[in-house]
């Protein structure tokens, strides 16, 4: 990922920022500039998706990514926002057998990755169980 | 002008080391350690964690315990000796993720463990001085100790954050005074780009730690004119669970008035957050119109000490919060391998 995409994209990563479009009212994540349900009459502004949501879906990752050796087996999600949009995230902070479907998450702060030693440091949300 | 806590947040990670762990591994007689040092284990960073998100995890904390919107604070500082870059701001990361940008002012601060009461004293001026509404001040760190160093047993990680207001009615606690003493001296240091500290052995206790912790209280307690008797609570830093239980006793505080802000035996030494979340953990159970004495201590080196007294809406803001007992009981213990392998500790 370059560094300008990262910046351009910290308001989602960060905060959960997508659209909400005010003529349909529809909440989308990641953020639209033209909505899909719409198009030209609709009125699209930022909105702070809340950073809750349940996983409808999961997979345990044993043969890790790159750069994600150290968290292996590790969990990704699809975890089903409580404004409706779903996003894929890895679960932290916890070991895969803990997880079931329709469990609910928050989503926190954590590191995403690095740009290699000397790059920069990737920084976005990942669910973790509320208990 | 006296000016208030309007809130405050905290993290620990959720992973631990038993000492014995770490003992069984260099050899060490466990019992020794853990007497000498009075601690039982240590947080632990995930491998998806580091000063930065843990500071935005006790920053978001804070900002719902307040109560404001993030973008009235108009200044946050953060402190730590782990900051993820070592030049670009942990400030702004922190900013940016709890939507206090842009029209703020941010910077980083570095004093060994009183980096975060540093900053809180610099927020004490500038919302003092009716420049800002609110300021942030956080202690935040993800410290490690050489493998084998006694540092392994206590460097811990963990975060606090506290938002500093006028001194109004939504102010959880008034700070009442500050005092400060500072000297150069050598007791702990890490030169650039090397990994891990050193230290200066049984130098950190008398010269160090014991000189600058008594000498910051005392001139806080002739300043305010007040004695320990007068406050219900004292908090001092913790670099092990021992340091902090003598000098209460050599200042003349009980151990029942240091208990509930002494967290290392079970959490380790946070570093910057230790003596912020030695104060958390006491409002997490204050009741109003209680004193708290609040001293941390920064190696290199100096101790700032602060007088805080609660008010009504401690009570109040206590349904906003979340206490630190949460993440100190939500815990999973880790051994020694995956320790070593979160802290990055292994060469591939
Ligand atoms: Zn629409």
């Amino acid at each position: 990922m370059s560094v300008a995409r990262f910046w351009r994209e910290i308001p989602s990563r960060y905060n959960l920022i997508g659209s909400k479009c005010g003529n349909c009212n529809k909440i989308m994540f990641p953020p639209r500039f033209i909505c899909p349900y719409c198009r030209r009459t609709g009125k699209l502004e930022p909105y702070n998706l809340r950073k809750k949501g349940k996983i409808v879906s999961y997979t345990v990752v044993h043969a890790a990514a790159n750069g994600f050796e150290e968290q292996a087996p590790y969990t990704l999600a699809i975890v089903e926002l409580d404004d409706g949009p779903s996003v894929t995230t890895q679960i932290t902070d916890c070991n895969h057998s803990e997880i079931n479907i329709g469990d609910t998450v928050e989503l926190v702060f954590r590191r995403m990755g690095q740009d290699g030693e000397d790059g920069v440091i990737y920084y976005g949300y990942k669910g973790r169980l509320l208990k | 002008m006296a000016v208030g806590i309007t809130g405050y947040g905290v993290y620990v990670p959720r992973y631990r080391i038993k000492a014995e762990e770490i003992a069984k591994v260099w050899g060490a007689d466990p019992e020794k350690i853990k007497h000498g040092l009075n601690i039982t284990e240590k947080s632990v960073p995930g491998p998806d964690e580091d000063a930065a998100t843990i500071a935005v995890e006790a920053a978001r904390n804070a900002v719902s315990h307040a109560g404001i919107n993030a973008r009235d604070i108009g200044v946050i500082y953060v402190g730590s000796e782990s900051h993820p870059y070592a030049v670009k701001p942990t400030a702004t990361i922190v900013a940016e993720a709890i939507e206090a940008t842009p029209n703020l002012t941010a910077a980083d601060y570095e004093f060994a463990c009183k980096a975060g009461t540093a900053g809180l004293q610099a927020c004490m001026g500038v919302v003092g001085f009716g420049m800002m509404n609110y300021g942030m001040a956080i202690g935040t760190d993800t410290s490690q100790g050489a493998p084998g160093d006694a540092l392994e047993y206590t460097a811990a990680a963990g975060g606090a954050s506290f938002i500093i207001g006028n001194n109004g009615s939504e102010a959880i606690a008034t700070i009442e005074g500050t005092c400060s003493f500072t000297t150069d001296t050598p007791d702990f240091w890490r030169r650039e780009m090397r990994p891990y500290p050193r230290h200066g052995g049984r130098f950190t206790g008398k010269p160090a730690y014991f000189k600058h912790v008594l000498s910051a209280t005392h001139a806080l307690l002739r300043k305010l004119k007040l004695t320990p008797q007068d406050f219900a609570y004292a908090v001092f830093h913790q670099p092990n669970g021992k340091f902090p239980v003598q000098a209460a006793k050599e200042l003349g505080f009980s151990k029942t008035q240091v208990a509930q802000g002494l967290l290392t035996p079970k959490i380790g030494n946070t570093y910057s957050a230790a003596s912020m979340l030695g104060l958390a953990s006491v409002l997490d159970i204050a009741k109003p119109n209680e004193r708290i004495l609040v001293v941390s201590y920064g190696s290199g080196a100096g101790s700032d000490a602060f007088s805080i007294l609660t008010h009504d809406a401690i009570e109040k803001k206590r349904k906003n919060t979340v206490p630190i007992s949460k993440y100190i009981n939500q815990k999973e213990y880790v051994d020694y391998s995956t320790y070593a392998k979160y802290r990055g500790l292994l060469v591939k």
